[in-house]
């Protein structure tokens, strides 16, 4: 399976030439409309998308005090379904008080750290998990516009730029797969378009939810390129630009992804 | 912090065929996995769920080792009468969980 995936992929490096023309706007499709039909009734369906049961969960968290300032989440914000709808369609978003930008999993860490004085959340525990669910589930349905302020133009050129280079002992770049290739499969997979319209997401696959940063990590280690570690500027750059490229489509999460 | 989805009609007619989906959030580890350091990852699944219609048992399942994580369970049956759809989970390290979904049969 794995050796097929190396032919595979060596057969797309000579094939593929090197194109990478970014995707036109009328041609881009969420991960969703690659999938079988049964996986997308999976998501499709509240009670069925797994996805749900972390947002069950950070609607509890969303409630608990913790952190020495005593505050939960909801003693500033509120009722999250009003006050937190549309934020996860601007994030990454550029921090002030930090001069980069932060994807979600990192605001919500900063407002723990910050304003709950708690200790911040690792990356891919369920409890951020199901504090990112719960936020980004509502967004569901709302346009990307993630990028539109000017103070992350250098940034999202940094991603763009990791994006279209070539790495690892495939020498492989994010493009060569998903702006030259995605109408074709990897190892029976379909390619797709890279478009991050639903994280954290459900892969069945993992069994789990992941956030986007785990994907890209797994992607990396799929061309035999290093991993940056959870929470690199280098990863949030990449997140930057994928979801500024898939600005103007909807919000997906929790998504279900085979 | 187990949860359950329960997707349940609120109301069906008399002799209405209905279906009932469930979701238990569980990681289902099989016991068959090794950690880095060679230890096995001790096995944690749901062993048993059951579901009972007004206190008669409807539908009840054995659930094993190759099922994967956060069972989904679906299944179908007769709206007979009003009442109360009570559901059990029951697995390995104590694990005992229950929800209930109500409906209305016209």
């Amino acid at each position: 399976m794995r050796f097929a995936g190396i032919i595979a992929l060596a057969a797309l490096l000579t094939a593929g030439a090197v194109r990478a023309t970014d995707i036109p706007p009328g041609e881009r499709r969420s991960g969703y409309s690659f999938m079988t039909p049964d996986t997308q009734a999976m998501q499709d369906d509240d009670t069925a998308n797994p996805g749900m049961l972390w947002v069950l969960d950070g609607e509890a968290l969303w409630k608990r005090k913790v952190g020495t300032s005593d505050k939960a989440c909801a003693d500033c914000h509120g009722d999250a379904r009003a006050t937190m709808k549309g934020i996860s369609a601007r994030y990454p978003a550029f921090d002030k008080a930090l001069g980069r930008p932060v994807d979600l999993e990192q605001r919500i860490n900063l407002c723990r750290v910050n304003h709950q004085q708690a200790s911040p959340l690792p990356y891919e525990s369920s409890g951020l998990l199901a504090l990112t669910a719960l936020v980004a589930r509502q967004s569901r349905g709302i346009a990307i516009e993630t990028g539109a302020a000017p103070q992350l133009e250098p940034f999202v050129a940094k991603g763009r730029e990791l994006f279209m280079q070539r790495q690892g002992q495939l020498n492989l770049g994010c493009t060569n797969c998903h702006d030259d290739n995605w109408d074709k499969r990897l190892a029976g997979s379909a390619i797709t378009q890279a478009h991050p319209t639903g994280y954290p997401l459900y892969r069945l696959e993992w069994q789990s939810l992941g956030s986007l940063q785990r994907r890209l990590r797994a992607c990396i280690t799929g061309i035999r390129a290093q991993a940056y570690d959870y929470g690199a500027p280098e990863l949030v750059e990449l997140e930057l630009y994928l979801m500024s490229r898939a600005r103007g489509m909807a919000v997906e999460a929790p998504a279900v992804r085979p | 912090m187990p949860s359950a989805l329960i997707n349940v009609p609120r109301t069906a007619k008399r002799g209405d065929i209905i279906e009932i989906k469930t979701l238990m959030s569980h990681i289902m580890e099989t016991g068959y996995r090794h950690l880095a350091s060679g230890e096995v990852v001790p096995r944690d699944i749901i062993t048993s769920f059951s579901c009972r219609y007004n206190g008669t048992e409807i539908f009840r399942a054995d659930l094993f080792q190759a099922i994967a994580a956060n069972p989904f369970i679906t299944f179908f049956t007769t709206a007979t009468e009003s009442g109360k759809f009570e559901f059990e989970w029951i697995g390995d390290k104590g694990f005992s969980e229950t929800a209930s979904a109500s409906i209305i049969v016209e």
